[in-house]
């Protein structure tokens, strides 16, 4: 990367931030350098200053460079022995609370959030769950929220959902179409989708668990402490936290306000404050 | 390069991509580094996504500096020997950290050699060494010439000697590497990196490479 890039990166998500809100000025820098080379070819641009340009005055264009800044890459039921470890050592916590809240941080597409129902409802527990499904990518919340799934991605999905313990059928979850998958209705009744960063905004609301899964890697460790924190503040007592199967506590400021569950699938409990 | 400065003053990584027949020739080339090295080095050998994490393990009993799988935002150690997690890009972050992303697949796959060198190059630049070994696909080509760019050092596996000879092939395409090697001898030539004691003073570690 050019020293002239390293110069007009912070400018162009400076300005992005100022005009459109949208804060990545604290992202990991590796990914997204190259995520915005490949804008940059996709535009056309030749240098970062001229997507600026590009970007501050055609409002039109700023909707396709957010796939760039965002990663859309998910699935249903990715790393199954997260969901067996969920059925195993939160589940049964889950089972004492007389209703339950539940936010699916970064849902993406919504693969990880219809994962989750569908655990829930299996485990006789979703009549009384609502789940908060967030991301700050519009059309990523818009197509999560529509549920319809490539039907070509179902055999992969039912063996992870098989290999997570699941106990019933995934073909009972949706309905199949024209070379799509429909997700119930029974299972979107009990999720909202909203938009909500992680970098800007707040806590809305107390919840047992928090999955934030392959996010926080795309955030530099400010960041991720600030996200962390607001997880920390939007669980109750004793609540539980899932992160993606690569993703850590060690390295951030928040590693000593919970405890491991299951080390090895990531999953966290708060710890009472001393 | 500078042909006075031994090659294990200068180099503060190294990279190594590797795909089918990899693990043998990691088996050569990682046990060979010495233990006093200062630079971290990072592996990608390409996998089936599924895989358990077991690399590390594997290579830790074989090798003499400490091997661990990267994990995200993990502050890199000089002398210490990472893998790139299955189904994971690897990347070098600013402030001499390691980042992780689930970004799409590159050259078919994830971990992609040529995004770990990428990033890399941009960190390390001059003091890269970057190492392409044998694998049936192109990735890895485009990330060694990104290393040459910065005037980083490069190695590729001499194809006549891979069980997989299109990778090294597409770099040679790709720009004139500063060696073309069997795994035996860039074995060698890690083992001489460190500022070596009298006796190794003809080690390749002191040769300067083709310009
Ligand atoms: C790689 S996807 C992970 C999807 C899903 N959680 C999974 O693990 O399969 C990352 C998601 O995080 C979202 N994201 C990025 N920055 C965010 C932020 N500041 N707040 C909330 N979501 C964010 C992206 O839009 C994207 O949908």
């Amino acid at each position: 990367m050019s020293q002239e890039f390293q110069i007009e990166l912070p400018l162009l998500l400076e300005a992005i931030y100022l005009k459109y809100h949208y804060d990545f000025r604290e992202y990991a820098n590796a990914s997204l350098k190259r995520r915005l080379s490949a804008a940059l070819v996709r535009f056309g641009c030749r240098t970062l200053s001229q997507l600026q340009q590009r970007i501050l005055h055609e409002p039109a264009i700023f909707p396709i460079l957010l796939d760039y800044l965002t990663v859309q890459v998910t699935e249903m039921f990715r790393d199954p022995n997260y969901f067996k470890a969920l059925r195993e050592h939160v589940v049964p916590l889950l089972r004492t609370y007389p209703s339950l809240k539940i936010w699916v941080a970064g849902c993406s597409t919504g693969e990880e959030v219809y994962s989750l129902a569908i655990l829930l409802r299996e485990e006789g527990l979703l009549s009384r769950s609502l789940i908060y499904a967030t991301d700050i990518n519009p059309q990523a919340l818009q197509r999560a929220e529509a549920g319809v799934f490539d039907i070509d991605r179902i055999p992969a999905f039912t063996e992870s959902h098989r290999r997570s313990g699941g106990h019933s059928s995934l073909s009972d979850y949706y309905t199949a179409a024209f070379g799509r998958a429909v997700i119930d209705k029974s299972l979107k009744k009990h999720i909202v989708f909203s938009d909500h960063s992680l970098a800007t905004d707040s806590v809305f609301a107390e919840v047992q668990l928090v999955s934030c899964r392959n996010v926080l890697i795309y955030f530099n460790r400010e960041l991720q402490d600030r996200a962390l924190g607001l997880f920390a503040d939007a669980l109750c007592r004793k609540g539980f936290l899932g992160l993606g199967s690569k993703e850590s506590l060690r390295f951030t400021a928040l590693a000593g306000a919970f405890a491991d569950v299951s080390r090895e699938d990531r999953i966290f409990q708060k710890k009472d404050r001393a | 390069m500078n042909a006075a400065t031994p090659l294990g003053h200068r180099v503060g990584a190294i990279v190594i991509g590797a795909s089918a027949g990899g693990v043998e020739v990691l088996s050569t080339l990682l046990p060979a580094l010495p233990e006093t090295i200062r630079a971290a080095v990072f592996v990608v050998l390409h996998q089936p996504p599924d895989r358990q994490s077991i690399l590390a393990e594997i290579f830790s009993r074989k090798c003499k500096l400490p091997v661990r799988e990267a994990e995200d935002k993990e502050p890199i150690e000089p002398g210490t020997i990472y893998f790139a997690p299955p189904n994971y890009h690897l990347l070098i972050e600013a402030g001499a950290r390691i980042a992780l992303s689930v970004d799409d697949l590159v050259q078919f796959s994830r971990p992609s050699i040529d995004v770990l060198f990428h990033s890399a190059a941009d960190t390390y630049r001059e003091r890269l060494l970057g190492i392409l070994l044998t694998g049936w696909n192109e990735d890895g080509a485009a990330g060694l010439l990104a290393v040459h760019a910065v005037k980083g050092i490069t190695i590729v596996q001499d194809p006549q000697s891979a069980e997989a000879p299109v990778m090294p092939q597409a770099a040679i395409r790709m720009h004139s590497p500063d060696f073309v090697l069997h795994p035996r001898a860039i074995a060698d030539l890690l083992h001489g990196l460190e500022p070596a004691p009298a006796t190794s003073g003809t080690s390749p570690a002191r040769a300067a490479p083709a310009p």
